[in-house]
């Protein structure tokens, strides 16, 4: 059978339609299982990516943390957790919040030091204190590219998020994992269809977001600098 | 998983050389790609440093190549390369090492000073000889960088190539979940963050023969 056979195959079955299998809830159990881990990583990792950026303290741990995270195999780090902590998305929480953290925690660090020194002693020395430069400061300039580092922590999530279905998890990678089982070719290249286009969707969506939050004279160059935060997924 | 303690050593020692083949198998199928990817990223990326109008819309497919999630790419070619082939894990892995190495090679020679070009040709260096002499080994950092880049993000990722039936060290992810044993895991997980370490190192000592200037890291 050929790609368009299988791709019809998968979209029009019954059971894609309505009921757990159907392609609406899998997106959404996706997406709500993602958004859970970002959120979970955001909070623990920009204040403190923050906090290591405008003191200068701790930098190495940012150098250390881009490597090790790089080199973690996803596959490894879920089948872990489940067999650790048992069956359950909680489990699985846990290495997705791991890999979508050192991305951000980078970002924010390298956001907020890399912002004008001649702008920060300016803030500084027309009477701000040091909690108001950053709000006010620090965090508006850091903003494209802390924006970036979300962008590669998303799409780390979702590609997190599909492999983890093959430990249990819901969402997209079901497709992909029990069509592998059952030599279910439609449900597996189906599935992957739709990951690829959650995942370019959004790529895309970020586009203008960081686009708007760069200063109009950067945005030239901008570009050289948000790509530096990229990580694999 | 009552009872049953992290780590067994006796399990890794008995299977010593059975690890030694997942991990030679490993570092075929992620390095190999960055390897043929880095001998295309070169002449490309000499051909896009000069036309600026094709790299944006090439700089702009490869990065979303670079957004596809592994898993769903390596699944979608299993039509076209066959389940548990090298073929499979190693074509995608050769575009996103690509999709690092274009910019990386594009960056390093649009960072050869103007007055460095100028002094090669005006000591009477042809456009071909300055090439070799001169902007090929001023982007030799750049280069490196990317190729680090490359080198472990694909070690880390070949291993869900498992999930598809040829994933080298990934294989003791799907063997231990299955058997409910985690030692497996623990020691692919070891090897795995091993081979990315020791290739990285590999890479900075390259580095400093090749390009021993710049010691103090090109980014």
């Amino acid at each position: 059978m050929n790609w368009l056979g299988w791709l019809t195959t998968f979209f029009t079955a019954p059971a894609r339609q309505s009921g757990p299998d159907a392609i609406a809830h899998r997106i959404a159990e996706h997406l709500v299982f993602c958004g859970e881990a970002l959120l979970w990583a955001v909070v623990l990792a920009v204040p403190l990516g923050v906090l290591i950026g405008y003191t200068g303290r701790g930098a190495f741990v940012v150098t250390a943390l881009t490597g090790a995270a790089r080199a973690l195999p996803t596959l490894g780090l879920v089948t872990l957790a489940v067999l650790l902590a048992g069956v359950g998305d909680t489990a699985v929480l846990v290495p997705l919040v791991a890999l979508a953290a050192p991305p951000l925690l980078v970002a924010a660090a390298e956001g907020v030091r890399g912002t004008d020194p001649v702008v920060r002693d300016a803030a500084l020395g027309i009477g701000l204190t040091h909690r108001q430069v950053l709000a006010r400061v620090c965090l508006p300039a850091a903003a494209p590219v802390l924006l970036a580092g979300l962008r590669t922590a998303t799409v780390q999530t979702i590609a997190t998020a599909t492999v983890a279905a093959y430990v249990g998890l819901g969402g997209l990678g079901r497709y992909v994992v029990d069509g592998l089982a059952t030599k279910d070719y439609p449900a597996t290249v189906g599935g992957a269809l739709l990951v690829v286009l959650l995942a370019v969707a959004a790529q895309l969506l970020f586009a203008p977001l960081i686009r708007r939050a760069s200063p109009p004279q950067a945005r030239l160059t901008r570009r050289t600098r948000t790509r530096r935060t990229k990580e694999p997924r | 998983m009552d009872g049953e303690p992290l780590v067994r050593w006796h399990w890794i020692g008995d299977h010593l050389g059975y690890l030694r083949d997942l991990a030679l198998d490993h570092a075929v199928i992620s390095l190999v790609p960055v390897l043929i990817a880095l001998l295309a990223a070169v002449p490309l990326g000499l051909l896009c440093a000069r036309l600026p109008r094709l790299y944006q819309p090439l700089a702009a497919v490869f990065n979303v190549v670079y957004a596809l999630p592994a898993i769903a790419v390596f699944v979608v070619l299993i039509p076209y390369t066959g389940l548990a082939t090298r073929a499979t894990v190693m074509v995608p892995l050769t575009c996103y090492a690509l999709a690092v190495l274009l910019p990386a090679t594009v960056d390093g020679l649009r960072a050869v000073p103007e007055d460095v070009r100028q002094a090669a040709t005006a000591l009477g260096y042809g456009p071909w000889h300055r090439l070799a002499a001169v902007e090929l080994p001023a982007s030799v950092p750049y280069l490196v960088a990317g190729v680090r880049v490359a080198a472990v993000s694909s070690i880390s990722l070949a291993a869900v190539g498992a999930l598809v039936g040829r994933g080298g060290l990934g294989y003791l992810f799907v063997d231990g979940f299955q058997r409910t044993f985690p030692t497996p895991i623990v020691a692919g997980i070891a090897l795995v963050v091993l081979l990315a370490l020791a290739t990285d190192l590999l890479l900075v000592l390259a580095r400093r023969l090749l390009a021993p200037w710049a010691s103090g890291g090109a980014r």
